[in-house]
């Protein structure tokens, strides 16, 4: 046991494992480093939970497990959400095990039937009496300090900074996916495919704004994608599938002329100028929409920020313009659960869930050919970060002084950026 | 066609993804066929819901394509699979059209190295006869827990 405890006595020890432009092998295959990423990181930060279009009604709950930690997000008879832990106060048993449903207006253990209101609160423990004159102290279930934002509902496990300060500005490309329905409002709809990934969670998060990797992981699939079509004359209309695999076979200066820009605590995304969702095929009926909504200026703005991907570090990752997000759940040093959600934009015709759902299954789904290649990448480095002779993971790319302490900064795509960005938050976060 | 008939043809279709006989394989769906594979028990709609796999002919045709690139990193080394079919039941049929649906539970082993996976799935084909013999118009796999947390799926159930 003495080894699982050096990172969480030696404060200094766990600090050096992040350099300015590079990091220690231990952050992704160390077990003490990842229990300490699940107290610190994964608790003082805000974490994704689900999206109020999930519980629509009172008495609606979701399960999920943030932070290796099993919480409840239900609205209460009062028509706000509230995250919960899932506990019961008497032995620990769960008290709802669906993943999701209606609890009515109270949530009661299967065990012995103690019963809380959707608030958490107490309501009611059989046989009472016998608990007088003891040192009980029954809680409810433990409220989550939580904060819903367009929908999007965060918790907060431990004390940290506030939701506004955490995030900043970023919140401007959640802005942009809810704006993206010609009634500003999201729905999540489709089911959420799941798919478990064999490498530690950072690898995934990394990845996201990698703009290095496409052209060579992504060859065998976007490359033969872009070989079928290849000779097609000109009138005849490209398939959505070519659309949406065929810009992953696109060259270095498309991904560096990209641009990323990052946030302070972490946040960023790829994508400044344009991305890989630039090119689809325009749906006008849905245009037309956006502009009787917003008028043409600001239609036209909406719609033309097209980002590739934003993370709200460390567990959501967003896709405004296929109206798609991706949530990390990691579950040990090397394992985590991806899971993908698709979202109906309110008002929008069903050419653009199609279109969402399609991107979901080429890309996000476990039999994707793109998520193959990429997780097999991934899987490689947890492997081979054990080799000897060299224990650490470049970062350098584009890496200038200047960018210490600069807080939001734009730079070219293929900078590594976004990746020491997430290593600084790290850093702070996991400070003792 | 009788149940024998169409049951042979399933189990020489469950062959030649075994043995790996892609290209073959793919010429046994017609051109407006699809190979679809729901997320959902009891799902109805591919296309605004999410699946593990929808694919039309041309997407077919990339993932075999995609195969035979020795640029296909995850099939560093190569998976395998095989299928075992319970007797496949004629679940509808329409002689004068020559059309028929198959049912048939299987259970479908996944390896690659020294990772296996199984899953237990129940194939639906709706077959059709043409010029040509007959052919796959939908390939419908329900795997009994798509829904969990999966890891890749390679190749084709």
């Amino acid at each position: 046991m003495r080894l699982m405890r050096r990172y969480r006595e030696d404060p200094g020890a766990l600090a050096k494992l992040v350099a300015d432009d590079h990091v220690h092998r231990d952050v992704y295959i160390d077990p003490e480093v990842f229990q300490l990423e699940m107290e610190r990181l994964w608790s003082r930060t805000w974490i994704y939970v689900g999206h109020t279009s999930q519980v629509p009604n009172a008495g609606d709950f979701i399960t999920a497990d943030i932070a290796a930690k099993p919480v409840i997000l239900v609205r209460h008879t009062d028509g706000k959400v509230r995250v919960l832990m899932n506990r019961c106060a008497h032995k620990g048993t769960k008290v709802v095990y669906d993943t999701a449903g209606n609890a009515g207006k109270t949530f009661r253990c299967p065990y012995h039937a103690w019963t809380y209101r959707t608030d958490g609160s107490l309501l009611h423990i059989p046989l009472k009496a016998g608990y007088e004159g003891t040192s009980l102290n029954a809680q409810g279930l433990t409220p989550v300090t939580h904060e819903t934002y367009r929908g999007f509902v965060f918790a907060r496990l431990a004390d940290g900074l506030g939701f506004r300060e955490y995030f900043g500005d970023s919140l401007s490309s959640i802005d942009n996916l809810a704006d993206r329905s010609p009634e500003g409002e999201l729905e999540l709809v489709g089911g959420c495919l799941r798919y478990l990934h064999n490498c530690n969670w950072k690898m995934f998060v990394e990845n996201l704004n990698d703009t290095m990797h496409p052209m060579i992981v992504h060859a065998s699939s976007a490359g033969t994608a872009k070989k079928l079509w290849e000779g097609k004359p000109p009138e005849e209309p490209k398939p959505m599938a070519i659309e949406q695999y065929a810009p992953f076979a696109n060259d270095y200066k498309f991904f560096d002329d990209m641009g990323v820009r990052v946030y302070p605590h972490g946040h960023g995304f790829s994508g400044v100028n344009f991305s890989i969702h630039s090119a689809y095929s325009s749906i006008p009926e849905y245009e037309e929409s956006m502009k009787r909504t917003y008028g043409e200026e600001r239609a036209k703005q909406i719609l033309g920020t097209v980002r590739h991907n934003t993370v709200y570090y460390p567990s959501l990752t967003i896709k405004g313009a296929i109206q798609s997000i991706r949530v990390a759940r990691p579950l040990a040093a090397d394992k985590t659960v991806i899971e993908s959600w698709t979202f109906r934009l309110k008002g929008a015709p069903d050419k653009l869930l199609e279109r969402t759902m399609m991107y979901n299954r080429l890309i996000n789904s476990p039999m994707s050919v793109v998520g193959h290649d990429d997780l097999h990448c991934y899987r490689s480095a947890q492997e081979g970060l054990a080799a000897e002779g060299n224990e650490w993971v470049s970062l350098h790319r584009d890496f200038k002084q200047t960018e210490l302490g600069a807080g939001e900064l734009t730079c070219n795509g293929t900078s590594e950026i976004s990746m020491r960005n997430q290593f600084r938050a790290w850093r702070e976060f996991m400070a003792p | 066609m009788t149940e024998a008939e169409l049951a042979k043809f399933i189990y020489q279709e469950a062959r030649l993804l075994d043995e790996k006989r892609f290209d073959q394989w793919y010429a046994l769906f017609t051109e407006d066929a699809h190979y679809w594979v729901p997320l959902a028990p009891g799902q109805t709609d591919p296309l605004t819901h999410n699946s593990l796999a929808y694919e039309d002919k041309l997407l077919l045709k990339l993932r075999i394509e995609r195969l035979k690139q020795p640029t296909a990193y995850s099939q560093k080394p190569a998976s395998r699979c095989l299928h075992v079919l319970q007797a496949p039941e004629m679940d509808k049929s329409d002689a004068a059209r020559g059309e028929y649906v198959m049912r048939t539970p299987f259970l479908y082993t996944e390896t690659k190295g020294d990772e296996s996976q199984r899953y237990a799935a129940t194939a639906w084909h709706t077959l059709v006869q043409s010029d040509q013999g007959l052919k796959i118009r939908l390939k419908r796999v329900d795997i009994l827990n798509a829904d969990a947390a999966l890891p890749s799926i390679q190749l084709f159930l």
